[in-house]
């Protein structure tokens, strides 16, 4: 039986992995073709057909930080490493806060139920439903009356408060799955309702939380028209930065953008690949029985 | 003054009575065994002496101290879950030690608890696993452990063995006994296996429908069932159940009407207890409880043997009169052919008599 099923997949196996290796070349190409283009330079990045073989140079990526914006002038600090830390800052600790709010909510929406319980979760849910362009001008307003414009509580706030619904829905789904008797033992046991949660039921919804935080990460990390609108000079994070560095002397700097962009995929890739165990976990769990 | 006494003790979910007023004891040292069909309210007994139900009425007392409002962890139980319910991202040992936490040990209190623990339960192998990879035996010792290691005033165990195969379980429930005899504390098992309930308990609560329908020694509750449920419940293969109606007795014998046939019974016609000639009765003869004789005289019941099963040293018959099925149960290798006529006379002093609400008659 073992045998049999072992054969199986090896005889699809070449195929499979055949087509499966085309079609995510296809995907993947924009993706080399951005990164290949931070290599050339300003002449060969406008080359037509494209070209592959080319003489790599890092040009771009120090352009990224420092550079002259006239042909005369001396190179000056462009603020990137700034927005690189802007957007690095505020989608980690918004992500970190709306992780730690929405478990505990979602916990709370798992354990002990209100009356009207499924209400409130359709209610949470509702906040997302809307399309974000249509609650910009009151929120707008909000940030101004408040002094929030500008600032990092203020992005960070905001942030927090978009991931937070997503948060609480995984989570509670992740929550909704273990089994209670584990944490009837663990009361039986002498523990507290925050040991239980704490020492209990935390551990096992790790790979959730990873996978969370990873949807959380991607969808803050990309966030581009609040971050356009409320962002300071000195809080704007790296979208809104790339998308003022188009256009300049010489016509766009595809080299220079795509430098950018190579830069902006590097956190993505890191934390998806730290996370990737725990991750995949997390989006296949209920789907495999246990 | 019982270690847990439970008061009038009900239950609902809404509109539905899980658990209906019941009453219990459980004397230290006493391990008491709740056994019935599923849906009858023992998990749920067991679940609030626990403390992870609320009781909606009554009273429950564990070692003199009324519970019904404290939580779990106050209570100084353990408990034994039918799926385990270990941590998952826990080793075997710090499973083992995961109640310690309460009392603050030091170290080497704890891995000394967790080295004699794993020791008795003969887990000293499987200490730094996690618990996905044993097997289920071990994972079953693991939670027996966990509920030992404190040295609670009682122990509660949820269908401890139910998830074991037939051999371990035979194993197992030898352990426990053992293991519980040994821990002199008081102990609530749930359990649908009868035969669990009858080896390992020292008294048995046998409930129905959130009501506890008798409460008796394991030998009690076999030879005299309170009532039919009881008795049909109890025994394998289960006793055999005859509604009749009395007529005169033949000599000083009770006699029925059933199964269209006389049958004279091993029982004193004159007893007061009996109702009257003409009042419906039903009468319990474990399958065991026969003997073959030749002839159809009037204290035999007698019918045509219909499906034969072999049961090792003893061959149950079922025996086909009417509508009914009667099982008898006769020493293997009496030559036994389906269709042959049978005769089968019930054993003096075995035969109980309900009456017409359900009631084992008091003879």
């Amino acid at each position: 039986m073992r045998f049999r099923r072992k054969r199986e997949i090896g005889r699809a196996g070449l195929r499979r992995s055949l087509v499966a290796t085309i079609i995510s070349l296809i995907y993947f190409f924009p993706v080399l073709w951005i990164i290949l283009t931070a290599f050339k330079t300003h002449n060969d990045a406008l080359a037509v057909p494209p070209i592959f073989f080319f003489e790599p140079t890092l040009e771009n990526f120090v352009n990224v930080f420092s550079r002259a914006y006239t042909k005369t002038s001396e190179a000056v600090d462009t603020g990137f490493a700034l927005f690189f830390f802007n957007s690095i800052f505020t989608a980690g600790t918004s992500v970190v806060l709306a992780l730690i709010i929405g478990t505990v909510a979602a916990y709370g929406f798992s354990r002990f139920p209100l009356k009207g319980n499924d209400t409130y979760m359709f209610i949470i849910l509702t906040t997302r439903m809307l399309p974000p362009i249509i609650v910009i001008i009151p929120i707008f307003l909000m940030f101004r009356v408040t002094g929030f414009s500008g600032t990092y509580h203020g992005l960070i706030l905001l942030y927090a408060a978009f991931n937070l619904p997503f948060t609480i829905w995984m989570m509670k789904s992740f929550f909704d799955e273990l089994p209670r008797d584990i944490e009837d033992a663990a009361r039986m046991d002498g523990s507290s309702e925050w040991r239980v949660f704490f020492r209990v039921c935390l551990p096992q919804v790790k790979a959730g939380i990873a996978a969370t935080a990873v949807f959380g990460l991607i969808l803050t990390w990309n966030e581009f028209l609040f971050s356009l609108l409320l962002s300071g000079v000195n809080t704007r994070t790296v979208p809104v930065a790339m998308a003022q560095t188009i256009g300049g002397d010489i016509g766009v700097r595809w080299g220079l953008l795509a430098a950018i962009e190579t830069l902006f995929l590097i956190p993505v890739v890191l934390v998806t690949f730290l996370l990737q165990n725990q991750f995949l976990r997390g989006v296949t769990f209920g789907t495999i029985k246990r | 003054m019982a270690e847990i006494e439970l008061r009038g003790v009900t239950k609902r979910f809404g509109k539905m009575i899980a658990v209906n007023a019941i009453d219990l004891d459980v004397e230290a040292g006493e391990v008491m065994c709740l056994l019935g069909p599923s849906g009858c309210g023992k998990t749920t007994t067991l679940r609030m002496i626990a403390g992870l139900e609320w009781a909606s009425t009554g009273d429950i007392t564990i070692a003199g101290r009324r519970v019904n409002e404290l939580r779990p962890a106050e209570r100084d139980i353990a408990m034994v879950f039918q799926f385990y319910a270990l941590y998952p991202s826990l080793t075997v040992a710090e499973n083992l030690a995961y109640p310690l936490h309460v009392e603050k040990p030091t170290r080497e209190q704890i891995e000394m608890r967790v080295q004699r623990i794993a020791k008795l339960l003969e887990l000293e192998h499987v200490l730094d696993r996690l618990p996905g990879r044993l097997a289920e035996g071990e994972k079953q010792r693991v939670a027996v452990g966990r509920a030992v290691i404190r040295d609670p005033t009682c122990f509660l165990f949820d269908e401890p063995l139910s998830r074991l195969d037939i051999v371990l379980r035979q194993e197992m429930r030898g352990q426990i006994k053992t293991l519980l005899s040994g821990l002199k504390r008081a102990s609530v098992i749930v359990t649908h296996d009868q035969i669990e309930a009858l080896t390992i308990g020292d008294r048995i609560a046998v409930m129905r429908d959130g009501v506890i329908e008798q409460v008796a020694t394991p030998h009690d509750i076999f030879a005299s069932p309170a009532n039919i449920f009881v008795a049909g419940f109890i025994g394998t293969p289960q006793m055999n159940l005859i509604e009749g109606t009395r007529r005169e007795n033949i000599g000083a014998r009770l006699t029925i009407d059933a199964l269209d046939q006389h049958i004279g019974l091993p029982i004193d016609g004159t007893a007061r207890a009996l109702p009257a000639i003409g009042e419906r009765l039903t009468i319990g003869i474990r399958p065991r409880a026969f003997e073959p004789v030749n002839d159809a005289g009037p204290d035999a019941i007698s019918g045509t043997i219909d499906v034969i099963e072999p049961m090792g040293a003893e061959t149950l018959l079922h025996l086909n009169i009417g509508l009914h099925d009667l099982r008898v149960v006769l020493p293997r290798g009496g030559g036994f052919r389906p269709g042959a006529p049978l005769h089968a006379r019930p054993l003096e002093g075995q035969v109980l008599v309900f009456g017409a609400d359900g009631r084992r008659l008091p003879l």
